[in-house]
C-alpha cells in the first residue's frame, strides 16, 4: 500500500506515492529525492544539520514523518537561492565565513532563515545565540554565523523598513 | 525502526476509532515518538496520525475567562501569542526553555505532555527497565543516577518526567481535555502524569483509545501574571533538559503575598507540587525566610536514589527560592533572551 503524498517542494508541486510510512522527510528529501542539502548528522534531532521549513517554519527534517506532511510546502536549502542570485543569508554565511567544513552549513542557513522570519531575535547576539542553539557547528564556527545571522537580520529589517 | 501501519483519520472520533487497538500510538509532530521508534524503544504496531484532525489548534478564550488551548497548538506558537505570554508569562517562558526553535516549532502542547522520560536505561532500549519491559527491573537503581528522582520514586523505577511546559501548568491546576471511546472527560493535570509505584508502565492516566484534546487553564492562572517566573537549571544554558527547574507565581496584596503557587521540575515523574509549600507563603511578606520555609515544604521527603543524586534536593531549594525572589521582584516585560536561565538578566 502506498501513501499519496502532495507537496510544494522548493515551489514546484510534486505528487509522490510513498511506499513505507516510515520515511522521514529527511530521507524523502536525500534517499529519494535527490536533495542531499539536508544533512543527516545524528539523525535524532539533537544536531540540526537537517533543518529545513515546513510551511515557513524551521524543523528537524529527521524527526518528521514524510507521510504526515500531505499538503505541506517545503523549503530546503536548494530552493533558497535564485538561480545564481544568492538568498541574503547565504551571501552573509560567505561575507563573514559562518562555516569551515560546510557540514552543517546547510542546517545553520535554513535555521537563521527560519529564525529572521519569526521575528524574535532582532540581531541580539544573545537572542540569536539562543536562537540558533539546535543547530550545531563541529568546527566551531559559531562567531562567523553569529555575524553572518546579524548581518542578514539587519538587512532584512532594512528592507522591511523601506518597503513600509 | 519496526514495520507500523500507518491511518489517517479525518476526525476525533474517527481517530479514537482507530486508536483502540492495541499497540496503537497517536502521531503528532513525532519529535519524541519518532526518535523513541528509531531506537526501537518505541514500538507501535499501528501510528495513527492526528497532524491533521480538525478543531485542535485553536487557542481561545472562554466567556469565563478559561483559556483552552487545542492539542495540536505548536509550543513556539503558545509561547509567542501574545495574549496567552501576557497572561500567563511563566508557561511562555517555560515552554521557551525546552528544547530547541525547531523542536519548539513542531512539537505539540499534546505531545508534549506525552512526551516520555530521559532516563537513559528507558531511552537505550536494552537496559531492563520496568517502563519500556515491564518486570525486567530498574537498571537505573545503583547505576548512574545524577539525573533521577528524590521525590516520588519507587523501588521500579527512578525515573523524571523531562517537561519544562508541565511544570507552570501544574501550578496553575490546568486541566487535560480528554476525548475516548467512553465520552470526553477531563483530568487535572496533577492527576495526569503517574508515579511509577508497582506499575512504572503506567505513565499517564489515559485509558487505550484515549486522544489529549485540549488544555485549559483556569481564570485564576491570570492573576499572576505580574509575579510569575520559571527557572531551569541544566548542564549547558541552552536545549538541555532541566536538572531542577521552579515554577514560582504569587500575587502581591499591600506588601503581602496573597496566594501562591509553586511547582518544582526534574524531582519526580509529575510535576512536584506541595499544598503545605504554597500555604507556608499565604499572608507572609515577601523574605527569603519565607521562601526558604515553602522550599522546606516542597522538599519534604525528598531522598535521594543514591549518593549521585542527594545534590539535587538543596539545588531544588535553592531554585525554588529564587525563581520565589524572582516572581517577587515581578515578570520583566519581555522574556529574557536566555528564558528561565539563572544567568540571563532579569
Amino acid at each position: 500500500m502506498t501513501i499519496p503524498l502532495r507537496l510544494t517542494l522548493n515551489g514546484q508541486p510534486r505528487e509522490i506515492a510513498l511506499d513505507d510510512p516510515r520515511v522521514t522527510l529527511l530521507d524523502l528529501l536525500r534517499e529519494r529525492l535527490g536533495l542531499t542539502g539536508a544533512k543527516k548528522g545524528c539523525d535524532r534531532g539533537q544536531c540540526g544539520a537537517c533543518t529545513v521549513l515546513v510551511d515557513g517554519r524551521r524543523i528537524n527534517a529527521c524527526l518528521t514523518l514524510a507521510a504526515s506532511l500531505d499538503g505541506a510546502e517545503i523549503l530546503t536549502i536548494e530552493g533558497l537561492a535564485e538561480g545564481d542570485r544568492l538568498h541574503p543569508v547565504q551571501a552573509a554565511f560567505i561575507a563573514h565565513d559562518g562555516f569551515q567544513c560546510g557540514f552543517c552549513t546547510p542546517g545553520q542557513i535554513m535555521s537563521a532563515v527560519g529564525l529572521i522570519r519569526e521575528g524574535q531575535a532582532g540581531t541580539d547576539p544573545e537572542r540569536i545565540r539562543e536562537g540558533m542553539s539546535g543547530n550545531l557547528c563541529r568546527c566551531g564556527a559559531y562567531a562567523g554565523i553569529l555575524e553572518a545571522v546579524q548581518d542578514a537580520a539587519g538587512r532584512a529589517t532594512e528592507q522591511r523598513e523601506d518597503a513600509a | 525502526m519496526r514495520r507500523f501501519d500507518y491511518i489517517r483519520p479525518a476526525s476525533v472520533p474517527e481517530a479514537v476509532a482507530a486508536g483502540q487497538h492495541p499497540g496503537t500510538a497517536y502521531l503528532a509532530a513525532g519529535t519524541n515518538l519518532v526518535d523513541l521508534m528509531k531506537g526501537g524503544v518505541a514500538t507501535p504496531e499501528r501510528v495513527v496520525d492526528i497532524t491533521r484532525l480538525p478543531g485542535l489548534s485553536a487557542i481561545e478564550r472562554l466567556p469565563d475567562g478559561t483559556t483552552r488551548v487545542g492539542a495540536l497548538v505548536r509550543n513556539s506558537d503558545l509561547a509567542h501569542d501574545p495574549a496567552f505570554a501576557k497572561d500567563y508569562p511563566m508557561v511562555a517562558e517555560a515552554l521557551l526553555a525546552g528544547a530547541s526553535a525547531q523542536l519548539r516549532n513542531a512539537a505539540t502542547v499534546g505531545g508534549n505532555l506525552m512526551q516520555r522520560t530521559r532516563c537513559p536505561y528507558f531511552t537505550d532500549a536494552v537496559s531492563p527497565c520496568n517502563k519500556r519491559a515491564p518486570g525486567s527491573g530498574c537498571a537505573a537503581l545503583g547505576h548512574a543516577t545524577r539525573i533521577h528522582a528524590v521525590q516520588g520514586w519507587s523501588a521500579h523505577c527512578i525515573a523524571t518526567h523531562p517537561s519544562d511546559f508541565c511544570v507552570p501548568l501544574a501550578a496553575f491546576d490546568a486541566v487535560v481535555e480528554i476525548a475516548g471511546p467512553d465520552g470526553d472527560r477531563a483530568v487535572p493535570l496533577t492527576d495526569f502524569h503517574r508515579l511509577p509505584g508497582d506499575h512504572p508502565e503506567r505513565e499517564t492516566d489515559l485509558r487505550p483509545g484515549e486522544l489529549i484534546t485540549a488544555l485549559r487553564l483556569p481564570p485564576e492562572a491570570a492573576d499572576f501574571r505580574a509575579h510569575a517566573r520559571y527557572l531551569k537549571v541544566r548542564d549547558r544554558t541552552s536545549y538541555a533538559f532541566a536538572v531542577v527547574s521552579a515554577a514560582a507565581a504569587l500575587t502581591l496584596e499591600g506588601g503581602r503575598i496573597g496566594r501562591a503557587r509553586l511547582a518544582l521540575g526534574g524531582l519526580a515523574l509529575k510535576p512536584w507540587r506541595v499544598a503545605e509549600a504554597e500555604a507556608a507563603l499565604a499572608g507572609q511578606a515577601p523574605s527569603p525566610e519565607a521562601y526558604a520555609k515553602a522550599a522546606d515544604a516542597a522538599l519534604a521527603g525528598a531522598e535521594p536514589t543514591g549518593a549521585a543524586n542527594a545534590f539535587k534536593i538543596e539545588l531544588a531549594r535553592r531554585v525554588a527560592v529564587r525563581a520565589l525572589t524572582q516572581a517577587a521582584a515581578g515578570t520583566p516585560a519581555r522574556i529574557p533572551a536566555l528564558p528561565a536561565s539563572p544567568f540571563g538578566i532579569v
